[in-house]
């Protein structure tokens, strides 16, 4: 027994030793394969790799590419690059950098601090490698060093590029702004790695940041044995990002940027019926972008992030609001095609509706009467649409509304769109785990409860619901370089002609119409007539004691006002441009929001920016096309011509 | 025979007496390299990347000796908990890469930023040993008994290589068969192993990451690729050969300094080492592996238990695997994987792993008469 283990165990020292062998030699051999590339690379080869290691000073760097402007409709500049004047030293071709650094300070304003942070750069760093002094100097600071320029041994300026917004806070939203380079956003393009880069982080300039980005070129630098620039031996440029041309009218959109900044909080749309090209879009309060991209103070930053207006979001795209009364021609549209109701189909409205044990209120506590949809439509009766909307359901609603572009992202051009929401059954017993009340379905009628809508989709069901039923989807970029970017075919929604302009015809009437919602904010000249519809949005439930109590909307806190809605179209003879805006906490719709939609449309149809051609060739794009187009008066019943 | 059995405590002076001291004079002397060359790849700036370095290796240096004085029975108990506790970070880094923000490697610790993968080398190492210690030679004929070896190998291959990081994977592979092979795992296996392998790799070319493809690629042809990864080898040529027979002394290495070699203070430092150093110098840190191997191998042979034996011929490959690795890259031999020169790259897991390991083949060598249980 002891033996046969005494045997076993000499066998796996054999096994051992002998495997330790394989191994070992495995190992030895590699070492000497290393041992002999050593040689070969440095002792065979050593001579070539020297004259190599000579002429490797050619240093290749990375040159920034230019990025690609934006410009408007008529070829105007809306985002573009101003050069940036830097101040530079190298240290070693001072006399003395601290005293130089004194010498600047007058020149250029610096202060102690950042003179001790340049004096901490240039220790950690070779001495002939630049240092940056200052960016963003001014004209008359750049002279000031020009002209001392003798004095200053080792001093020069440099011509960098930054992002440059003339429009200012007019299309801080569309356009966006640019900024450094985040850590998760590093990877694929290796121009991100150049230091000062900057990418896209809102809107346009970051929609389409790649194609605006450009691609960077190489400049081969020939460098002496201490790694000093001695000259540049090739250079490749690179090529300037895409020129990128939207639909956007520059006219039009600093008008309405400047109309909405009498509110404390709003946004607006105007859009072609028929393209769904954007013609304007604007949320307010707003931001410099420019203050961005050339840095901002904390405190600055601070002011923009604490502003209850919230300035730096797009409202226009991504405030979600309940549509109120401009639903109303969801309803009806549901209301025709499910055959509930038709155009002879009328209701008497006692000023409230009562329904499943609850009483509903329409808005005139006296209520309207006999009323059909015509008129519930220009007076905005509430009851005749709880009363249909009992009959239609939910889910039909939401067919519709969803066919006229409410409930979720249209693919406009912007990342900071947001859905918006349009319930249905399937969507409550989802998300709450609860069915759907049929009270619900009276207040979604007139766009309560749980609808979300945002301005764009306002807008965009205005111009479906007046386009003859082609399903339009807003646009923003036009034309990138030479390519169009759209042809704008739309497929039909299968609703019958006849009901749209039923339809149409009750928006006509809103501010037409007698009794007409929104009839004192009739545009004044004759043919430019708009129709529209306005809403005015419950932000707080009106309780009893609110109503018993007489308490009016505008007494109350801002946050718990309603939110003032109106959607339009003009000219009412053709339909070309549909609008929508949102006043936050605005009061009413026909008050506060039908006024601006007003304006927005008069200003649209003045400027005639439809008939801007977004020009073929590139250069004619930057002479302004805007010429006031002669257009004949006509009675608004019979017109044909007007804008086109 | 008396000796032979001797299981009794070893008194702390008959430990430190029986320390390895020519070990130990050689892994100095080894990062001793390492200082110079990160001092110099730092411009002659001494706090860049030497000091950290430097006073991490105090602080591995006093942790290799603790680990060395620690009984050898110790070790082998903690032998599974030490790979469960690593494959434990494994998952972490994994879930928490997925959280946050990124493919994350690391965890940090405040002073280190520690990369499970890179224990889980060893951690996979001292498992088998111990696995391998129950069962010889004649045992391991039957497949099944084969199974669990297996499995400590691939759990940990296959969490790494989802990171994902071939290059730690492969490594892990290798160091793991290597030892299988050491415990007299039969040769049939590992011939059919690596002829399956080649035939694995023909699909497995379809699931690699782009950039990994590009590597290869590049590796293959790297003027095709001038200005990307193919500059790393290039570059890295240039300098090695440039350095010719006597180098071009400390300090005065172009290549590196002029910032054409990049990640010289990691990856790339026998490089820089050899360009300053030449032929002569490139030779020098090559022998002082060489002697370091033969010296644990010298440690494996005086061992008398298997666990002993195989976890000290263990370390010692896997040390090996990383500067073979290494130097094979830097040289254009094989493609960039990202695999530091041990002690003598910039870098804080690595040098940890690297010490540990030899306090663990010192504790092989101070206990290597001790009894150890069959469990």
């Amino acid at each position: 027994m002891a033996r046969r283990s005494k045997n076993k165990d000499i066998n796996e020292e054999r096994l051992f030793t002998r495997r330790a062998f394989i191994l070992g030699g495995l190992q030895g051999g590699l070492v000497a394969v290393l041992g002999g590339r050593l040689a070969w690379l440095q002792l065979v080869e050593g001579r070539r790799y020297k004259t190599l290691s000579d002429k490797n000073r050619i240093n290749v760097k990375m040159l920034m590419p230019s990025r690609g402007v934006i410009k408007d409709r008529r070829g105007e500049l809306m985002a573009y690059n101003e050069q940036n004047f830097r101040a530079l030293v190298i240290p070693e071709q001072t006399d003395d950098l601290h005293k130089s650094l004194i010498r600047l300070q007058g020149l250029i304003d610096l202060n102690e601090k950042e003179i001790d942070r340049i004096l901490e750069r240039s220790k950690k760093s070779a001495s002939f490698v630049p240092l940056e002094l200052k960016d963003n100097l001014n004209w008359e600071q750049v002279s000031r060093i020009e002209v001392n320029l003798t004095g200053l041994p080792g001093v020069f300026i440099d011509v960098g590029e930054v992002r440059s917004y003339p429009m200012r806070e007019a299309t801080a939203h569309i356009i966006g702004y640019v900024g450094a380079v985040s850590k998760s956003e590093i990877g694929g393009d290796p121009v991100l790695s150049l230091p000062n880069f900057k990418i896209g982080k809102t809107g346009i300039e970051r929609a389409f940041d790649k194609q605006l980005r450009g691609t960077a070129g190489t400049s081969e630098i020939e460098v002496n044995v201490r790694g000093r620039e001695v000259r540049e031996l090739k250079r490749n440029a690179g090529r300037v990002g895409a020129t990128i041309q939207l639909t956007i009218d520059h006219a039009l959109q600093n008008y309405m940027q400047e109309r909405l900044s009498d509110e404390k909080s709003a946004s607006a749309v105007v859009m072609d019926v028929h393209s769904g090209a954007v013609y304007g879009l604007s949320s307010s309060p707003s931001f410099d972008p420019n203050l961005l991209t050339r840095g901002i103070s904390a405190e600055k930053w601070e002011e923009l992030l604490s502003d209850p207006g919230f300035p730096l979001n797009n409202k226009a795209v991504a405030g979600q609001y309940p549509p109120g009364s401009t639903f109303k021609m969801v309803t009806a549209l549901a209301g025709l095609e499910t055959g509930v109701i038709t155009q002879n189909t009328s209701v008497h409205c006692p000023g409230h509706y009562d329904y499943g044990g609850s009483r509903f209120h329409c808005w005139k506590r006296g209520g309207h009467g006999r009323v059909d949809l015509i008129k519930a439509l220009s007076e905005s009766c509430d009851t005749y649409f709880y009363k249909m909307a009992t009959e239609v359901g939910i889910d039909k609603i939401a067919e519709y509304a969803n066919m006229l572009g409410i409930g979720h992202k249209l693919g406009i051009e912007l990342s900071e769109e947001r859905p918006g929401l349009m319930p249905n059954k399937a969507w409550k017993m989802g998300h709450h785990g609860e069915y759907w009340r049929a009270g619900e379905t009276v207040i979604a009628s007139i766009g309560q409860g749980d609808i979300q809508t945002t301005p764009l989709q306002l807008a965009c069901m205005t111009a479906r619901l007046v386009n003859g039923g082609f399903q339009v989807l807003p646009w923003l970029v036009a034309r990138q370089d030479d390519v169009f970017t759209r042809d704008t075919v739309w497929p039909k929604i299968p609703v019958q002609k006849k009901h749209l302009d039923l339809i149409e015809r009750g928006m006509r009437n809103v501010t037409t119409g007698r009794h007409g919602t929104a009839r004192s904010s009739q545009i004044s000249e004759r043919r430019y007539y708009m129709g529209g519809k306005t809403g005015t949005a419950q932000v707080r439930r009106i309780t009893m004691e609110d109503r018993l109590e007489g308490v009016q909307n505008k007494d109350l806190p801002w946050k718990y006002r309603h939110h003032a809605l109106f959607v339009g179209y003009a000219p009412i003879s053709k339909p070309r441009y549909a609008c929508a805006v949102v006043v936050e906490h605005g009061g009413s719709g026909s008050a506060t929001a039908a006024p601006i939609g007003r304006d927005l449309l008069h200003h649209v149809q003045k400027l005639d920016s439809a008939s801007v051609q977004i020009a073929q060739d590139p250069d004619a794009a930057i002479v302004p096309v805007a010429k006031p187009k002669p257009v004949t008066p006509a009675k608004p019943e019979s017109e044909e011509g007007g804008v086109d | 025979m008396s000796l032979l059995s001797m299981n009794a405590e070893l008194s702390f002076k008959q430990k430190l007496l029986d320390l390895n001291w020519g070990l130990i004079f050689m892994v100095v002397l080894l990062a001793g390299v390492g200082f110079l060359s990160l001092y110099s790849a730092g411009n002659g700036d001494f706090s860049k990347w030497a000091l950290p370095q430097f006073s991490r290796f105090c602080v591995g240096f006093v942790g290799m000796i603790i680990v060395a004085m620690i009984d050898i029975r110790y070790w082998h108990r903690l032998a599974y908990l030490i790979y469960i506790g690593g494959f434990v970070m494994l998952i972490a880094v994994e879930v928490m890469g997925h959280v946050g923000m990124g493919a994350q490697r690391w965890i940090n610790l405040g002073f280190i930023r520690l990369q499970p993968s890179e224990l889980m080398k060893i951690a996979v190492i001292i498992a088998l040993a111990r696995y391998f210690h129950l069962h010889d030679a004649g045992d391991l004929r039957r497949l099944r008994l084969l199974i669990p070896a297996a499995l400590i190998i691939s759990l940990p291959v296959g969490l790494v290589m989802l990171q994902p990081d071939l290059g730690t994977s492969l490594m892990i592979v290798m160091g793991g068969a290597a030892l299988c092979f050491m415990a007299g795992v039969p040769g049939w296996i590992f011939v059919t192993g690596i002829i399956s392998a080649i035939i694995a790799a023909f699909p497995f070319w379809h699931f690699m990451h782009d950039y990994q493809k590009q590597r290869v690629l590049t590796f293959l042809n790297p003027e095709s690729d001038p200005l990307g990864a193919g500059y790393h080898i290039t570059q890295s040529k240039i300098a090695l050969g440039s350095g010719g027979f006597s180098g071009k002394g400390f300090l005065n290495g172009t290549q590196s300094h002029l910032n054409f070699l990049p990640e010289k203070q990691t990856d790339f430092i026998f490089t820089l080492w050899a360009e300053e150093w030449g032929f002569v110098g490139g030779m020098a840190l090559l022998l002082l592996f060489s002697l370091i191997f033969i010296y644990c191998v010298w440690i494996a042979f005086r061992c008398r238990t298997r666990f002993a034996r195989l976890l000290s011929i263990g370390l010692m490959i896997n040390f090996a695997l990383y500067m073979l690795i290494n130097v094979a890259m830097v040289m254009g031999l094989i493609p960039v994987v990202g695999v530091p020169l041990p002690l003598v790259s910039y870098g804080g897991t690595s040098m940890l792993a690297a010490l540990g390991s030899f306090g663990l083949i010192m504790s092989c060598h101070i206990h290597r008469d001790s009894k150890i249980p069959k469990i």
